[in-house]
């Protein structure tokens, strides 16, 4: 894209039209544009509500678990020679990962709302357990849109939802993945207009979803600052997260987006390598509208929406959060890849020296501090965020290194 | 701008009755075929012709439109090649209105002005866009009215007498009211509920209004025509077109007749609404 003047302030986004630059906005049926215009109302009044801040502010405390500790990762340090790094630990929160972060607010919205039934899609089955918890802790009704092809692939955490309550329906249309399961929860939203919360797991999606998400998970960020600065008396130099749909970068990196000294990378999915099947939209794709929002696409020249490919079911969806896009294209965060190999390595390094199994969709990010960390001095101070526990990958990278289980 | 949809419209009126709005996929079940049913669809009775532009993710339409639109695109359709179908059709009909249906991706990634351009050359009429919404309006619709081509917007059981203006502050050609909430081809709608609604719209509104989601027999086209401008069919077309595929989906020598029989069907129905009222 061709450079662009750059803003005061890269916190100001989205405008009243929930764009970011030109992505972003509101590309929904009109069925839809009443409930999402009363959403937003009740977002923008909830966010001043000191009492909803207090209530989420104590569940974050007591049920999540939070703050999640900002750990020197002193042995990885060590190995790699150079920067030091620090994991900010998403992973040790409830449910385990920061899926849980999005959707206690907006489980807690929808209590506001008076809405009595939720509804979610889910690919590797996070976002869906999550919300499954969080509708069990509160007596809600749950119902968790999962494609088929997930389902098959995702036994352990489809049992977990079911456990909690949950109603797990696998999709069969299109593809039959991620996107075809967002496709179908806004299908149910449509349908069921009066009582029912679409809770969505990431950055995406229309308006407010973008920023609301944001708002949620920028928790991560507010926290890792508040701990650099007692652990080093100065704000980090490199923040690193992975980036699928966005919303546990998007937490990290937006709170220090004016701090125009400290770098950011977001790392996509390079699955096979950017030359083969991928999940890198802002990489290899383009800017197009699907799921409510302008954004980067994996799509065809005809504008037909294409499949994914990453070994982290987490990050393979063939879009981006409208605000990563945006952030890509005026160069504030610079977004990087790693391939399915860089991202077992990673996860075996970090398993073997410091005693902490990483998600898959997490690996990819360590994968990068792996590469640029021995390059740089070691007064460098580097933070990845570790979004997610990587015991839901242990089947796969057995049957990736040979070993049955 | 978009004369043959208002003289369409004023014919049917004359004639006491609602105007029937066939929706068929482009290239289902194939490119061929498809062009075949389009320019059988007047001859059968339709009014107006809804032809599909398939996309791999459409966010408002049921199963049967879904599959309509996979099949459309496995046989190699595009957008370039649905608008070859309008061509196509325009030479040998210059009286029936045809409106382009379909989602905004394909719009964009072609280029908005030049699909503009290009639709109103191969003599489309109108377009309906289902996801771009009235606050998304500079996207395409103050576009497409710039270049003659009418923007015809959805209306919802969710669009309140507050929100009515501004959805049909540039809509042209017709309104379209969504009967339910819900997707294409799903339950039946309550029809006291639609004539109600379709009564609400017309006070805001003097362009035609019709009728669609879950209109599937000439039995539930007569209850809507009773009231409305339009009934507009759909999945119930589409699966016709399914039902009379061989085992490997392709078409056969009954598929085009399958489509046109339920289309006489539902004109027939169209056509007895007021008679019997």
């Amino acid at each position: 894209m061709t450079a662009q003047p750059q803003p005061n302030s890269f916190r100001t986004g989205p405008d009243e039209r929930g764009r970011f630059g030109i992505y972003g906005g509101r590309f929904v049926a009109e069925t839809l544009m009443p409930l999402i215009l009363q959403l937003e109302a009740e977002y923008r009044s909830a966010k001043d509500d000191p009492a909803f801040q207090a209530e989420m502010g104590s569940y974050r405390t007591h049920y999540i678990g939070r703050p999640s500790p900002l750990y020197f990762a002193e042995r990885l340090t060590e190995h790699l020679g150079g920067a030091k790094v620090y994991l900010k630990r998403e992973e040790l929160n409830h449910t385990g990962s920061h899926k849980v972060n999005n959707v206690l607010g907006q489980i807690l919205l929808a209590r506001r709302m008076g809405k009595k039934r939720i509804i979610a899609e889910t690919g590797a089955g996070s976002h869906g357990v999550a919300t499954a918890t969080l509708c069990a802790r509160f007596g809600l009704q749950c119902v968790v849109y999962m494609g088929a092809v997930d389902v098959a692939r995702q036994a352990p955490n489809v049992f977990r939802m079911k456990m909690l309550g949950a109603e797990v329906v696998p999709v069969e249309s299109g593809s039959r993945t991620l996107k075809d399961a967002l496709n179908e929860a806004l299908r149910d939203w449509v349908s069921n207009v009066h009582d029912t919360f679409y809770c969505i797991g990431t950055v995406a999606g229309p308006h407010p979803y973008p920023e609301m998400v944001r708002d949620f998970q920028s928790v991560i960020g507010e926290e890792t600052r508040a701990q650099m600065l007692e652990a080093e008396g100065r704000l980090p130099d490199s923040l690193f997260a992975c980036v699928g749909g966005g919303s546990n970068a998007i937490g990290l990196f937006h709170p220090f987006l004016d701090d125009t000294d400290v770098a950011i990378y977001g790392v996509e999915a390079a699955g096979f390598g950017l030359s083969g099947l991928n999940a890198a939209s802002i990489a290899g794709g383009a800017p197009g509208i699907l799921h409510g929002n302008r954004t980067y696409l994996l799509m065809d020249k005809d504008g037909q929406i294409e499949e994914g490919h990453s070994i982290s079911a987490g990050l393979d969806y063939p879009g981006v959060g409208p605000e990563h896009a945006w952030l890509n294209d005026i160069g504030r965060v610079k977004y990087l890849s790693a391939t399915d190999d860089e991202a077992v390595n990673a996860f075996q390094v970090l398993t073997k020296l410091e005693g902490i199994i990483p998600a898959l969709e997490s690996a990819h990010a360590i994968a990068k501090v792996l590469e640029l960390a021995p390059g740089l001095p070691k007064d460098h101070l580097m933070v990845v965020n570790l979004s997610g526990r990587g015991d839901k990958d242990v089947p796969q990278i057995a049957e990736r290194l040979g070993t049955k289980l | 701008m978009s004369d043959r949809i208002g003289a369409r419209f004023a014919q049917t009126a004359r004639e006491g009755r609602a105007a029937l709005v066939t929706f068929v996929t482009a290239g289902d079940p194939d490119h061929e075929t498809s062009l075949e049913i389009l320019r059988a669809l007047p001859g059968a009775g339709a009014d107006v012709i809804e032809l599909g532009m398939p996309f791999t993710d459409p966010m408002a339409d049921g199963p049967a439109i879904q599959a309509a639109g996979l099949r459309a695109l496995a046989g190699g359709e595009t957008l370039v090649k649905t608008l070859d179908l309008v061509r196509a059709f325009r030479e040998q009909d210059q009286a029936t209105p045809l409106v382009l249906m379909g989602y905004y991706n394909p719009i964009y990634v072609h280029g908005v002005q030049r699909f503009l351009q290009e639709a109103k050359e191969a003599g489309a009429d109108g377009l309906i866009v289902v996801d771009l919404p009235p606050e998304e309006d500079e996207e395409l619709c103050l576009p497409a009215l710039e270049a003659g081509l009418a923007f015809i917007r959805l209306a919802t059981p969710t669009t309140d007498d507050a929100r009515l203006p501004m959805v049909l502050k540039n809509t042209a050609g017709f309104v379209y009211y969504v009967s339910i909430a819900g997707i294409t081809g799903a339950a039946t709608p309550d029809f006291t509920v639609v004539a109600e609604a379709v009564a609400r719209l017309k006070r805001h509104t003097t362009l035609p209004v019709a009728v669609g989601f879950g209109v599937k027999t000439p039995e539930h086209a007569a209850a809507i025509a009773a009231g409305a401008d339009g009934v507009v069919v759909g999945s119930a077309l589409v699966d016709a077109v399914r039902s009379s595929l061989d085992g490997q989906g392709r078409a056969t020598e009954k598929t085009v007749a399958a489509v046109t029989d339920l289309v006489a069907a539902l004109a027939a129905g169209v056509r007895r609404a007021r008679a019997a009222a």
